[in-house]
């Protein structure tokens, strides 16, 4: 069984900043990480390794050079294989150019059974990389998974969680899942993974190597542009009410009153 | 200070920090409380490998020594000795085999143990044989394929949580200490059972119960070494095996150092943080320098007692008993510097002083070890030819 999970450099995020004129993430003194959300799709993979017979994790990862950080740390977890997919025609990439490109590099791994992505980047928090990717491939695809069981070699039992409650599907394989943190603590680095990964040669698929036109990635491939990104002004008029619930629901339908919230 | 370490004893540390700072330090104070065995935390050191430190590369281990056994300590210490004398046990408890078991006996067991998938634990103190290791009663009566003990032994460290015991009883008693031997017992083996799990000052994560051999039946190649091998296993264990004691005391007294000089920085009393006293600067400047000392002679000391020198014992015990007293000492200057705050449990040096006291009293008092300092001493002054005097 061969998984590919789908990880994403992000900047850390606890101290945003845009730059005014151009609109982007200011990158210079900002700390990159793995998305916090990746790693639970890591774990969901190695679990998987853990539990079945000859399992292949291969991580995967669109971005700059310097985005190889977030593969050796999958490698130095466990993951068996790790390729950068990185070229400058890649930049600027919309969810769907992302997709695009991801879905040929999975061509290029094929023969592949499941493809494990996060719920989410914390950096654009979209959440469309994994269906998108699934749709281009033609798989099915559950979001928001929790739990994942194999019934056989071919269908998962997988568990999502909705609005409502929690969902249980049949998924037969190949399929996209994207990981909540329910399926458990990421796992350390292990001593023997962290050697071969710094030795390891990763290798870089760009445009030629995933036999792609220019025009369908990057930039020039993206449908959407980024128009304008910026921090929500902060609101002052805040409201603190104090007292026992009872007091508090008391205040608080006052104060929609005056408001003259509709309904209310 | 750089101890200009290989990248592979780099790493060693970097991973075990990483365990200790992401999922031993946010849980120490709740296990302290519940007194809970961290069987979650040995399954997440298992994924690091770290179980293997010192078992060979042909077992599924990383083929370190006592150094490198040291380096893991001492960063797991920092966030909790309960938690790291659990894993340091395991390690304590196979030195035996490693030292004196065949090639079945290591086959059979080292693997599990370096994947972390099983525990160990080494039984030798009993309730009348504490210092005096040689008064153990416990008995091992050869019949047919079969050695059967029975005794009780006492303050197990991972008594009852561990998977493979080696059990130390004697199998002749007519020949004293060299009537000793040392045998593997499993977990489930028959006439094996556990007594109750001990309450403790401190190192409560840690589990610490009474065995109890009655006619317990085990096969006869469970035998470590030859009969009458059990003292010298013992103690050539405690040679490999006290360095790691003084580890744990270096990563408990870094820890109260860390905390101790944060807060000192924080912490504001006659409109200055208080670090900018003098008081509170020497206390912190004796802290370091007794830190760094002891981790000085920790790294030289488990280097040397890798190339098997002959005086391994007394330098094993100088580095138990130094690094130990260190832990307490710091500890204790640690509660002072953060005051009321530091006696109570909302802070973590209040756990550090209890937890600290164990280590100058496990694995041989300090006061036996000083004992074995001052024999050698003299032994060595009686070899010596050139006189001063």
């Amino acid at each position: 069984m061969h998984i590919v999970v789908c990880l994403k450099q992000v900047p850390e995020t606890q101290n945003i900043r845009i730059d005014p004129e151009t609109h982007t993430l200011v990158r210079q003194g900002v700390a990159s990480i793995l998305n916090p959300f990746d790693y639970f799709a890591l774990e969901a993979a190695l679990k998987i390794k853990d539990e079945r017979e000859s399992v292949k994790v291969t991580a995967i990862t669109m971005g700059p050079p310097q985005a190889k950080d977030v593969l050796i740390d999958a490698l130095s977890r466990g993951a068996d294989d790790a390729i950068l997919i990185s070229d400058r025609a890649f930049a600027g990439a919309d969810t769907w150019a992302t997709s695009f490109t991801l879905a040929a590099a999975i061509k290029k791994l094929e023969p592949v059974d499941l493809i494990i992505c996060g719920k989410q980047a914390i950096d654009g928090d979209t959440a469309q990389v994994g269906p998108e990717l699934a749709t281009i491939l033609n798989w099915p695809y559950a979001t928001y998974v929790k739990n994942v069981e194999f019934l056989d070699n071919s269908t998962l039992k997988i568990t999502r969680q909705t609005d409502e409650g929690y969902a249980v599907w049949k998924l037969p394989l190949p399929a996209l899942l994207t990981i909540l943190k329910d399926v458990g603590d990421p796992r350390p680095r292990s001593y023997k993974c962290t050697l071969r990964a710094r030795k390891y040669d990763i290798p870089t698929w760009g445009v030629t190597d995933l036999n792609l036109d220019e025009n369908q990635v990057g930039l020039k491939g993206s449908f959407t542009q980024v128009i304008k990104v910026f921090s929500p002004e902060r609101r002052k008029d805040k409201l603190i009410l104090e007292g026992s619930v009872d007091e508090l629901v008391e205040q608080l339908y006052s104060w929609l009153k005056e408001q003259r919230i509709p309904g209310i | 200070m750089d101890y200009f370490l290989t990248e592979e004893q780099k790493l060693l540390q970097e991973i075990a920090y990483e365990v200790t700072k992401e999922k031993i330090r946010p849980v120490r104070a709740q296990l302290d409380e519940s007194e809970e065995f961290p069987r979650n935390l040995m399954d997440i050191l298992a994924k690091t490998d770290l179980f293997g430190v010192c078992i060979p590369e042909e077992y599924g281990g990383l083929g370190g020594g006592v150094f490198e056994n040291c380096l893991v300590v001492e960063q797991i210490a920092r966030g909790c000795i309960g938690i790291a004398t659990t894993f340091a046990a395991t390690g304590l408890g196979i030195y035996p085999i490693l030292l004196g078991g065949s090639k079945e006996l290591k086959k059979k067991y080292l693997p599990d143990i370096a994947a972390g998938k099983k525990l160990a634990a080494f039984a030798l103190t009993e309730p009348g044989a504490g210092s005096d290791v040689s008064a153990i009663i416990t008995r091992a009566v050869k019949a047919g394929n079969e050695y059967v003990i029975t005794g009780t032994k006492q303050w197990i460290t991972n008594g009852g949580e561990a998977d493979i015991y080696t059990v130390f009883a004697i199998t002749d008693p007519s020949k004293g200490p060299r009537g000793a031997s040392c045998f593997v017992v499993e977990k489930g083996d028959p006439g094996f059972s556990f007594g109750k799990k001990e309450k403790k000052l401190g190192i409560r994560a840690s589990a610490t119960r009474e065995l109890i051999f009655n006619e317990c039946k085990i096969p006869k190649d469970r035998l470590v070494g030859r009969e009458g091998m059990g003292f010298i296993l013992a103690m050539k264990t405690f040679d490999k095996s006290r360095p790691g004691i003084g580890a744990l005391g270096v990563g408990l007294a870094q820890e109260a150092l860390d905390i101790a000089a944060e807060y000192a920085r924080k912490r504001v009393q006659f409109g200055k943080s208080i670090i900018s006293f003098q008081a509170i600067q020497h206390k912190l400047a004796d802290m370091a320098i007794k830190v760094e000392a002891a981790r000085s002679l920790i790294y030289s000391a488990a280097k040397y007692i890798d190339t098997e020198p002959k005086d391994a014992s007394k330098v094993a015990a100088m580095c138990k008993v130094f690094a130990s007293d260190v832990a307490v000492e710091v500890a204790l200057e640690a509660v002072q510097i953060l005051g009321g705050y530091g006696y109570m449990r909302d802070y973590p040096v209040e756990k550090l002083l209890r937890d600290a006291k164990i280590l100058q009293i496990y694995e041989g008092t300090n006061e036996i070890q000083r004992n074995i300092i001052g024999q050698e001493i003299n032994k060595e002054y009686g070899r010596k030819k050139e006189s001063i005097l």
